[in-house]
């Protein structure tokens, strides 16, 4: 029951909210529910669960059952940590109609939290489009000015590869045993090695769409300026996890054969994206492009470690699904308020902001070294494991994946530089800093970041039944 | 039995309807008390309660899928008089004369849910169509719809010819009208009488086709949907179209298959020309109208796939289709209906002037669209399944997806319009009971969206 109320909890403040009118009474709802899920998240970690299963289509053989593992755990922490994160964060944005803003926010988590919770195909499909639709419409009605064109490239981007993931699922459906779409019967099912490729691919494309893996990128640096903050902070800090947690969770599992016969096809791809994606990091002036870009690059090298099927990097990758999550969180709340205080994310008219807001800059600070994997900082302990899993693969690959540490190294310490350095310019000048509420987060998140670095083994223990699972038969 | 003689008197009661009865609304309700009496006479049937019971020598034969296809039809029809009545009442002063030319498309429509005789298929389709070509000529006044008219009744009688000559080449060659005799296979060996068949076969399906507006016999559709008036398209595009599918299934669906060989490649090349046609032109219409026309085509290549697939997942799944993209192509014609012009613009700021029209809309849309949680998904979804599990190739699967991902793109052009797009929309008035009989059809699209089995399950009784 405990995983049930993670959908029932936002979808019933969701449909609450669309009732409640006044700004500030939405606002207050929204986050007092999101802290109750962040509650129920944490009393999960310290209970055992146990799964929900029901009956949902007896036609199709499709049941509704709700499984939580180490994987599903670390990210549902993830989602109930960024939500109320997200709300305080953007408390003082002003919106139109806010109550359906938070609305639909809140069926994105229900959507999420059920993409990391279904264990069966059928399911699982629902929720990867529950979690999608409400964001098509959050991102057209309140984001930048081109917002309706890029947000229905990045729409139809994803939908054509959720589509092609329903047709995975039915051919692996017609090819089990009992029919139905049951992880397990999934993994039992007898498929040549033909076969497997052609469902390996029908799924994976979907999933590096999500990534989005290079080439298929193209959807998501357009996405995250033109998306409203709050809206960008869920797609980089959780839903782009979508598509990890579909290759640990399906991919990998599923499809072993296909999966070890493309390994070095698809890290190479994931390398070509992390420089790609540094270099364009490296020249941007746009605070939000930067951080977008700087995202790509995080969640390749993750995809990349994934697909060395080595022990070590996929322990890193787990970690890592959390740690880029707070991460990125704090970089965009911290970019969002600069944003919202100077009305400009370009880095050229930034400057000073150490002298004049110097808490503000202490946490862009901290969060940055995250970014960059510093020692003593969360990333560090899954990039660590990520790279040593690489060189096992194949020390080449591990070579070039890791000149993105220093590419990331040049291109945040760059911008910590314009951002917090130098003269102070005019539009710093006007800045009041950051709210109180705003403030305590980034100060939580940033705790998050270091203990999380000096202490990892909490994360190595929640975790340890996925890599169970994977590695030993 | 039941509901072919109870749909044929209630024609002739409503016919005389409009020479008692003066007050609109009173016709219609008639029409709706009629209605729920045929579908009780139906049921009944279905319940082995037969209030007429004739020996038709085999020509008609009922089945649990029949009668529950007719069930559902009725139903349908049920909800676009209920919806649709004030509007078809604005065409004319006697509108009793439209409901009764809907008992006998009724009359049609259980003709062919049951014949098993290739002379049953012809009379149902007739008394199918010679109504349908007086509704499109319905708005007397209105010079686009008597071409339409005109050009529906040539087209359609042309048809109706290729399908006569198409069933006396294969009584020629088998000696019989029955779909289940075992004729079939006595054929093996003679060759001449093979081809006769095959012709015979070949010019079945091509009329077929046209009925449903398959491409490549699709060129009426556009032009006739286009001039009817909007009430009336609605009807044709969804129960009517609905009912041709039926039909067609349950011809080449029977003993035919016995033959698959020589036309499963036809019905292959069929499909996707009609999904490539209606999927690609709707993308370019400008008027809202004619862009369901096209999606209609489109719809109706995809319910094609379950002639495709031949198996129990095939019919359950055609009924869901049928009824599901019926639901959500009558709203979406009902809100066309009280625009005052048929273009995407007249959509726009719909979200703020009428919150409650622009979500159901949306939810039509995202149905048509086959989005999940809305009833479109599961049609699609049963539909993509029964082409697996007949052996189809992966191909034409990811296709039949490629195409619907295409059709997102039409469809969200009225959701953009709505919800991003600012300026003043072309709503007419529209009164409150209305939206709400909108939402419960809404309602009912979602709640076939997680729970499917709530009309599937009855197949089965």
């Amino acid at each position: 029951m405990i995983l049930l109320s993670f959908l029932f909890i936002p979808i019933l403040t969701a449909l609450l909210l669309l009732f409640i009118k006044n700004n500030q009474l939405a606002q207050r709802t929204a986050l007092v529910f999101s802290v109750l899920t962040l509650f129920v998240a944490i009393g999960m970690l310290c209970n055992k669960v146990v799964d929900f299963n029901a009956v949902w289509l007896p036609n199709l053989n499709s049941r509704f059952i709700l499984h939580a593992d180490g994987l599903s755990k670390i990210l549902i922490l993830l989602t109930a940590i960024s939500f109320p994160a997200i709300l305080i964060a953007t408390a003082k944005n002003d919106f139109k109609q806010r109550n359906i803003f938070l609305s639909l926010l809140l069926f994105t988590q229900a959507g999420l939290m059920g993409v990391f919770l279904a264990g069966d195909a059928l399911l699982f499909y629902f929720f990867w489009e529950l979690a999608l639709i409400p964001v098509y419409f959050l991102c057209s009605i309140w984001g930048g000015e081109k917002r309706i064109t890029i947000t229905f490239k990045f729409f139809i981007y994803t939908f054509l590869g959720s589509l092609f993931m329903l047709v995975g699922i039915l051919f692996l459906n017609a090819h089990t045993a009992d029919h139905s779409f049951l992880i397990q019967s999934f993994m039992s099912a007898n498929l040549s090695a033909g076969q497997q490729i052609t469902a390996f691919a029908l799924f994976f494309i979907a999933f590096a769409i999500k990534m989005p893996l290079f080439p298929l990128h193209t959807w998501q640096p357009d996405a995250y300026e033109q998306s409203p903050t709050a809206v960008t902070m869920v797609l980089s800090a959780v839903m782009v996890k979508m598509g990890l947690y579909g290759v640990i969770r399906w991919l990998a599992p599923l499809f072993p054969a296909a999966f070890m016969a493309h390994t070095h096809v698809v890290v190479v791809l994931s390398i070509i994206g992390i420089l790609y994606a540094s270099f364009i990091a490296i020249r941007q002036d746009d605070l939000k492009r930067l951080i977008a870009y700087s995202s790509i690059a995080h969640i390749g090298l993750m995809n990349a470690a994934l697909f060395t099927h080595t022990q070590i990097a996929t322990q890193g990758a787990l970690i890592q699904l959390f740690s880029h999550g707070i991460n990125v969180l704090g970089l965009w709340m911290v970019a969002d308020i600069i944003e919202q205080q100077t009305g400009t994310r370009s880095m050229q008219q930034m400057g000073g902001l150490a002298k004049k807001q110097p808490v503000l800059a202490i946490l862009l600070v901290g969060f940055a070294l995250a970014n960059m994997a510093l020692p003593l900082t969360n990333s560090f302990v899954g990039e660590f494991l990520m790279f040593t899993g690489l060189f096992q693969f194949n020390p080449w690959m591990a070579a070039f994946a890791g000149v993105s540490v220093v590419l990331a190294a040049i291109y945040t310490l760059n911008m910590v530089q314009k951002v917090a350095y130098g003269e102070v310019s005019e539009k710093i000048n006007t800045m009041q800093g950051p709210n109180k509420g705003a403030q305590a987060v980034l100060i939580i998140l940033l705790m998050i970041v270091l203990v999380t670095g000096v202490f990892p083994q909490p994360l190595f223990t929640l975790t340890a039944d996925t890599l169970q699972q994977l590695f030993v038969k | 039995m039941n509901a072919i003689i109870v749909s044929t008197l209630l024609g002739v009661i409503m016919m005389f309807c409009s020479w008692g009865i003066k007050n609109v609304q009173a016709q219609k309700n008639i029409a709706l008390v009629g209605l729920l009496i045929l579908i009780f006479a139906n049921l009944a049937h279905a319940n082995a309660w037969y209030v007429f019971e004739y020996d038709t020598k085999g020509m008609l034969r009922f089945n649990s899928f029949g009668l529950y296809a007719n069930t559902l039809l009725f139903s349908l029809t049920f909800i676009y008089v209920w919806l649709n009545g004030e509007e078809i009442s604005k065409l004319s002063k006697t509108p009793a004369d439209f409901y009764s030319l809907f008992f006998f498309i009724l009359c049609g429509i259980s003709i062919l849910t049951s014949f098993d005789n290739l002379l049953m298929l012809f009379i149902g389709i007739e008394i199918l169509s010679i109504p349908l070509y007086i509704l499109t000529g319905a708005d007397k006044k209105n010079m686009f719809s008597n071409e339409a008219a005109l050009k529906y009744f040539l087209m359609g009688s042309f048809s109706t010819g290729i399908l006569l000559l198409g069933i006396t080449l294969i009584y020629g060659a088998t000696g019989s009208f029955h779909l289940t005799d075992p004729v079939i296979d006595k054929l093996t060996g003679m060759a001449h009488e093979q081809m006769l068949l095959s012709a015979g076969l070949i010019l079945l399906f091509a009329a077929m086709n046209f009925k449903v507006s398959a491409a490549p016999f699709h060129f009426w559709t556009p032009d006739v949907y286009d001039g009817a008036p909007t009430v009336f398209t609605s009807f044709m595009a969804t129960i009517a179209k609905a009912a041709g599918i039926i039909a067609f299934i349950n011809v080449f669906g029977s003993q035919y298959k016995a033959l698959a060989f020589s036309w499963t490649l036809l019905l292959t090349f069929v499909i996707i020309a009609t999904l490539l046609v209606g999927n690609i032109i709707a993308v370019f219409q400008r008027s809202v109208k004619r862009m369901l026309a096209y999606s209609s085509i489109a719809q109706a290549g995809f319910m094609l796939f379950a002639l495709y697939g031949k198996s129990e997942i095939a019919k359950e799944g055609v009924l869901l289709y049928a009824v599901v993209y019926s639901l959500a192509t009558i709203g979406i014609f009902a809100v066309l209906i009280k625009m005052k012009e048929n273009s995407f613009d007249a959509f726009n700021g719909l979200s703020k002037t009428n919150p409650l029209l622009a979500f159901v809309t949306t939810i039509f849309l995202f149905s048509l669209a086959g989005i999940p949680l809305t009833g479109g998904f599961f049609a699609k979804y049963y539909m993509l399944s029964a082409l697996l599990k007949a052996g189809a190739g992966l191909w034409l699967v990811i296709l039949a997806v490629v195409f619907a991902a295409i059709s997102i793109y039409y469809y969200f052009k009225i959701i953009q319009a709505m919800y991003f797009t600012t300026g003043e929309s072309a709503l007419g008035v529209v009164p409150k009971y209305y939206t709400n009989k909108l939402l419960i059809i809404a309602i009912l699209l979602l709640v076939l969206g997680v729970f499917p089995n709530l009309l599937l399950n009855y197949l089965y009784f």
